[in-house]
């Protein structure tokens, strides 16, 4: 109980440190749009090319996708740099240790709470956009809003355990940029950022779909959009929690052994 | 006791050109400091006093030796031992960089689970004394080093920690911060009872905050004791400089303190002498009956010079 209301209170401090910088919300929000109106080009001309649809995409539900995948680019992390990383490389995580609570439990709920934020000023407009100036199609019925949003929460927690990782190799490694070059070169091609999973060839979505990385933004958008429903619906949001959990006792593990590893430099 | 340790070390490898070398950063250290006790931990850069703090508080894993922090093991117990602590690394912040300073302590607040009256009464008890007011609203990153250090200082102080461990506190401050901060912590101790742990290189700090000094050169403990009794085993002189009205030779006559040096002609001059044996405003009043002063200042030994004839002493 005690647990839950710090991390309550440190994901609100994620969101209020996220809302000090609107500037660079509102640059985040522009190349959104752009990339948006540029990947909508070439998405509707695909399923134009193909008849009208495409791996059960139609003009509609495509456009769709679209403007879903830009509005959660802001709240999920697929850039793989966080401030524990950074915390790490400086020293300042030995902070963290000295706060009476689970330093990676912390670490992600304010990272959560800063993804929360960006919905509002990054998501909500993206979405509007592409309802306004393309037209999307999305379900009439209450449920799949219901279960979206609690998948898109899940997609955005397992995106911040899993940069948490990146950062915690950092007790190991003296750089971290290799490790976030690789994350960064396959996180948007598998979350499904570029095009749908479901386009891949077979080989290439097999292998997505061995990695965590469709739970951060794929299954959240089949799951809202209605792609998926009813029990089908239920089991992808069990695949994202089950690698929410695994995602999360790694993160556990190594956040143990590296603090037995910390030198901290200095004052 | 509130600190225990027995036989302390922590060795680091270093890189040094291509040869891999072990450092001994804290060597064999063993010391106890009761509860309410006052204690300044001074030495040298490099001397270790950092490094067996990290011990202290569980961020640094000993390679031998034993230690207790409030009757617990640092590293295994880390999350019992941050609640009855509060640390200060003036280097590192503690504060939430791009929030208000306000909400550092609601965040810290909830944190410790200070119950929501608790800290409201405690931040404004501390609010007041360390006089925050005009910076409350203010980001952190915008406040100044001596504002940020009171702040600090009050985040580690919020959920009422038996032990204060501050290292390097007044580092940065100008005269009129240190003097206002140690003033604080005298009061917060006298209150509260707190348990002090100080590491410094002013000597001011030890002289108004500390009963007794921990002295640590390369890793080892090289005394421990009162700081007058420091001060007698290796002989620290002050020095009392004066500004005269008018130059004059050098003030070589006066009782008990010795002529160091004079500058523009005579115009200022550096007497040293012994705190054992007089008083600063004796020597004054010595030099007044040759020479008009117009100024003075006095000048405290310096932490590094009091470690370096020590260690001159034991050889
Ligand atoms: N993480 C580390 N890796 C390698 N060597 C280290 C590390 N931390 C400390 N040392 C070395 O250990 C010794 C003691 O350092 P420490 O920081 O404890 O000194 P200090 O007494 O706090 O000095 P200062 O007054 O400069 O703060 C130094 O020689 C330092 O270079
Ligand atoms: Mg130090």
């Amino acid at each position: 109980m005690h647990a839950l209301r710090v991390y309550a209170r440190l994901l609100v401090a994620g969101v209020r440190r996220q809302s000090s910088y609107p500037l660079a919300t509102l640059a985040g929000l522009v190349a959104n749009a752009t990339f948006g109106l540029l990947k909508t080009g070439i998405l509707l001309a695909a399923v134009g090319s193909a008849g009208g649809t495409l791996a059960g995409y139609d003009v509609g539900t495509m456009s769709a996708y679209v403007w879903l995948s830009q509005g959660l680019l802001g709240s999920v992390n697929l850039w793989g740099g966080s401030d524990m990383m950074q915390r790490i490389r400086s020293g300042d995580v030995a902070i963290d240790f000295l706060r009476p609570v689970d330093v990676q439990g912390a670490a992600i709920a304010t990272d959560v709470g800063k993804g929360l934020f960006a919905l509002l000023p990054r998501g909500l407009p993206s979405v509007l956009i592409g309802v306004l100036a393309v037209g999307v199609t999305m379900p009439a019925t209450p449920g799949p809003y219901v279960l979206g949003v609690f998948s898109v929460l899940v997609g955005i927690t397992v995106s911040h355990a899993l940069v948490y990782l990146l950062a915690v190799t950092g007790f190991w490694l003296v750089e971290t940029r290799g490790v976030t070059v690789l994350y960064m070169s396959v996180s948007g091609l598998f979350a499904g950022l570029f095009t749908p999973v479901w386009l891949f060839p077979d080989w290439l979505r097999t292998a997505a779909e061995a990695t965590p990385f469709p739970s951060m933004m794929m299954y959240p958008i089949d799951v809202l959009t209605g792609r998926v429903t009813g029990a089908d619906a239920v089991g992808v949001v069990g695949v994202q929690l089950a690698w929410l959990a695994g995602v999360l006792l790694l993160g556990h593990v190594l956040t143990r052994a590296g603090r037995r590893t910390l030198e901290v430099q200095g004052g | 006791m509130i600190i225990e340790t027995t036989g302390l070390t922590r060795e680091f490898r270093v890189r040094d050109g291509l040869r891999r070398r072990t450092v001994r950063a804290v060597d064999d250290l063993s010391l106890a400091v009761e509860a309410g006790e006052s204690v300044g931990y001074i030495g040298a850069n490099g001397a270790g006093k950092s490094t067996t703090i990290k011990m202290l508080v569980g961020i640094l894993v000993p390679t031998a030796g034993e230690v207790r922090t409030c009757g617990l093991r640092p590293v295994r117990d880390r999350r019992d031992l941050a609640r009855r602590i509060g640390v200060v690394f003036g280097q590192r912040s503690q504060l939430w960089w791009d929030l208000p300073v306000r909400e550092s302590f609601e965040i810290l607040a909830t944190i410790h689970g200070l119950p929501a009256g608790e800290a409201r009464a405690r931040t404004a008890e501390l609010v007041e004394l360390l006089e925050m007011d005009d910076f409350l609203a203010t980001p952190v990153r915008q406040v100044s080093l001596g504002q940020r250090m009171r702040a600090e200082i009050a985040a580690a102080l919020l959920h009422r920690p038996d032990l204060l461990i501050l290292d390097e506190p007044t580092i940065g401050l100008d005269v009129l911060s240190k003097q206002r901060l140690r003033e604080f912590l005298v009061a917060e101790r006298r209150e509260h009872g707190t348990t002090l742990l100080l590491t410094t290189h002013d000597m001011g700090d030890i002289e108004r905050l500390c009963d007794r000094v921990l002295v640590v050169d390369h890793g080892r403990l090289a005394y421990d004791g009162t700081l007058d009794g420091l001060a007698r085993t290796v002989g620290a002189q002050r020095v009392l400089v004066v500004d005269l009205a008018t130059p004059a030779d050098d003030l070589t006559g006066i009782p008990d303190a010795t002529h160091v040096r004079s500058e523009g002609g005579g115009l200022r001059q550096h007497l040293a002498f012994d705190a054992e044996s007089t008083t600063a405003a004796r020597v004054l009043a010595a030099v007044s009956e040759s020479a008009e002063v117009r100024d003075l200042s006095i000048e405290e030994p310096e932490i590094e010079d009091v470690v370096r004839r020590l260690y001159a002493a034991s050889r």
